[in-house]
């Protein structure tokens, strides 16, 4: 078993959840046009991933084993998620009202991202105890914030380049993503991590 | 719009991935090789061809107000079909593929189309909407795919294009993470380019 600091370099950089793993493409397109809206995002993300891997974790090894369901895994977990992220919009929008004036519109987007649901099988399928699958959370919800934020800076550079209208829009920006993906590459054997 | 539009509409004009830019974490991760962009084309496309024809049948049944969690709940099911049916008959695939097979349950494609079209519309229609949008996928990725390999391994289902030369040293780039974006962004640029 990896230790939890080397569990979160992998997750952060190695592994990079969007420019590696390719999860959570949808908002890492979406909502990288400045970066206010890409911090912001980045926030949500690693709240939310967080409290899922905590909920789905203890639901996985609680019920779902226990009770030999683990055929259910897909469904509970995605119904689990998308009502978690109503709950704590709800909450956010009671109790910590300049946290949900920050965050509060993107919650609403994350319940499809895959990244949340992808991360919440990854540690299952890693076999991670509960500080483990707590680390790679908050690692892998940095990485996503790191990555976003970086974007989102060239974006805002990129709306002023002169470019071929051709590549306006996806095609530059899936170029600027693959130059990115290339610099992320060059994390892989840092503290011998593949 | 007549059957075959319905069809066609989804396969081409409306494609998925290159068209309207969904779907794009499989696009990227699973087109590596052409057998690995056939496979989750293929998965997706019965996901999406049999959750179109359940909720069609349902679509009056189905109170308005909690459709979305009944959506998420029948692609779920047929997500858990496929993801056992792979394991037991293409481990190999399935170990390729890995999270993203479960992950096909929060494809936006699937409960796009679920939304958009067979909650209003009938079953045949919604079949044939469900398999144009399901095959436009497995197509793209499958084109993705094959560049991938032709160009990041020389090879082409196994066999070598290039001769055996250029399949000793490959442009590796090609199916590591960054080929994939590159291959997507220059397509993309093409079809703006040529196609519009």
């Amino acid at each position: 078993m990896k230790s939890p600091a080397l569990i979160f370099f992998s997750a952060f950089l190695v592994n990079n959840i969007i420019l590696m793993r390719f999860l959570g493409l949808c908002p890492f397109f979406g909502v990288s046009t400045a970066i206010e809206t890409a911090s912001g995002m980045g926030m949500a993300v690693i709240f939310v991933m967080t409290l899922a891997a905590w909920i789905t974790w203890i639901i996985f090894h609680v019920i779902l084993l226990p009770l030999d369901l683990v055929f259910l895994r897909t469904a509970t977990f995605i119904l689990t998620i998308a009502s978690l992220v109503q709950l704590v919009e709800m909450f956010l929008k009671k109790s910590y009202r300049t946290l949900y004036n920050a965050m509060g519109i993107y919650l609403p987007l994350i319940t499809t991202n895959c990244a949340i649901l992808g991360i919440t099988f990854l540690s299952i399928d890693n076999k991670f105890n509960l500080l483990n699958a707590t680390v790679f959370a908050i690692g892998t919800g940095l990485g996503f914030t790191v990555v976003i934020i970086t974007f989102a800076a060239i974006r805002e550079r990129l709306d002023l380049a002169p470019i071929n209208p051709a590549l306006k829009g996806y095609p530059i920006s899936f170029i600027v993503a693959s130059l990115l993906s290339l610099a992320f590459l060059g994390f892989s054997g840092l503290f011998g991590l593949t | 719009m007549n059957k075959w539009q319905i069809f066609t509409r989804g396969l081409v004009k409306e494609n998925a991935v290159l068209i309207l830019m969904i779907g794009l974490c499989p696009a990227l991760a699973t087109s590596g090789t052409v057998r690995d962009g056939f496979g989750m084309g293929l998965a997706a496309t019965f996901v999406l061809l049999f959750s179109n024809i359940i909720i069609s049948i349902m679509r009056k049944r189905i109170p308005h107000e909690v459709r979305i969690p009944i959506f998420i709940l029948i692609i779920s099911t047929f997500v858990t079909i496929i993801d056992y049916f792979m394991q037991a008959y293409q481990p190999d695939l399935y170990r390729a593929l890995g999270v993203f097979v479960p992950l096909i349950v929060v494809n936006c494609m699937i409960l796009g189309r679920a939304e958009a079209y067979a909650s209003k519309n009938s079953v045949i229609n919604s079949a044939l909407d469900g398999l144009g949008v399901g095959l436009g996928f497995t197509l793209t990725l499958t084109v993705i795919g094959a560049i991938r390999e032709m160009l990041g391994s020389g090879t082409l289902l196994g066999v070598a294009v290039f001769g055996e030369a250029f399949k000793q040293s490959p442009v590796i780039f090609m199916i590591l993470p960054p080929g994939a974006f590159l291959v997507i962004g220059v397509l993309k640029a093409l079809i703006n380019k040529y196609v519009k």
